[in-house]
């Protein structure tokens, strides 16, 4: 009667493994890390400005307000989905977005982008290396971060914005930190 | 004949590992180009899931192959490169997991199972061979009306031959 017991191994040993796999498969292993970053001070960085203007951005720019750190392509389907959004944090006064392009096949596709779409950022960088998007752990755009005043990373946010994660996340963490 | 035996050679040439590195990529001193691909074979490309940067072609990974050999060219170790790259990624960007304490169960989790296996069986195979013995020592033996029952049926059986 007690050998029955054993039987009893495989269903058990089939279960652990299913509670296993209805937790990890729900993750995205790209995004697993993500708060590696967290809390750790932004590395230098000095970017060359857009094809045409004069400005690029470094690491000095983003310091000494709370600010968004946006990294983004004129290639990116779901920046463009962001794109209104950003626009109206800048409209309204809202914060500071720098942004970050990266990986542009043509130096000017990102001119017109930004000519045709709008330009919601205070100051944009190109990374024509990838040296600083490799600091910053980049995987993919959008990609926006929250930056305290002493440069400091807050927040790691994947994806395009939505009014949502806004509202819940960004925006309470960002009234939190200008306090500061 | 000879167009199938090289059909059939082709095949082998087919399995010949190819990596994504560019010409323009590959540094000038044999010996840090080497270093540079050990490295990129241990990285993985973090836009394709399974991939070391050294094949991959995505534009990512060639950054990061170029930023590998960048830093290879101004004196980092194997080891300074990996580390600069999890500091940046995490243990994901590593292809084999590293040795930790969240990691043991991937480790040692399969040997664990062959032992649990193994103990299983031993333990099943005992008590059943208990069983047997105690069985045969159990039982007594057939009485005479059984045993001629028992012969009778295996009489009749014969006699269907």
């Amino acid at each position: 009667m007690n050998s029955r017991i054993f039987f009893l191994i495989p269903l058990v040993g089939f279960l652990v493994l299913a509670i296993y796999f209805a937790v990890g498969l729900t993750k995205d292993p790209s995004k697993l890390d993500n708060d590696i970053l967290l809390n750790q001070p932004m590395g230098e960085f000095k970017l060359v400005p857009v094809k045409g203007r004069t400005e690029g951005l470094s690491a000095a720019d983003v310091k000494g307000k709370v600010s968004l750190v946006n990294f983004f392509g004129s290639w990116c389907v779901a920046c463009l989905q962001e794109h209104p959004f950003l626009l109206k944090l800048k409209r309204e006064n809202i914060i500071d977005v720098y942004g970050v392009d990266w990986d542009e096949k043509n130096p000017n596709d990102v001119v017109r982008w930004l000519a045709r779409h709008g330009d919601p950022y205070t100051k944009i960088g190109v990374d024509d290396t990838g040296e600083t998007i490799i600091d910053w752990g980049i995987t993919g755009a959008p990609e926006t971060f929250v930056v305290d005043k002493k440069g400091v990373i807050r927040y790691k946010f994947i994806g395009p914005i939505s009014p949502r994660a806004w509202n819940d996340t960004l925006l309470p963490l960002i009234t939190e930190l200008r306090k500061q | 004949m000879r167009f199938l035996l090289i059909l059939w050679a082709a095949l082998f040439v087919w399995t010949v590992q190819v990596s994504a590195v560019e010409p323009d990529e590959i540094m000038d001193d044999p010996a840090l180009e080497a270093r540079a691909r050990e490295v990129s074979k241990d990285l993985r490309c973090v836009v394709c899931q399974n991939q070391s940067i050294d094949d991959s072609n995505s534009g990512i990974a060639k950054k990061m192959r170029v930023l590998v050999r960048d830093r290879i060219a101004h004196g980092d170790s194997n080891q300074e490169v990996k580390d600069y790259l999890v500091s940046r990624y995490g243990d994901f960007v590593l292809l084999k997991p590293p040795m930790k304490a969240k990691t043991m169960v991937l480790w040692f989790g399969p040997a664990l199972m062959i032992v649990i296996g193994l103990v299983g069986i031993i333990f099943y195979y005992r008590r059943r061979s208990a069983q047997a013995a105690a069985g045969t020592a159990g039982v007594s033996p057939l009485s005479a009306k059984e045993q001629a029952r028992l012969d009778a049926l295996l009489k009749e059986e014969g006699s269907d031959k």
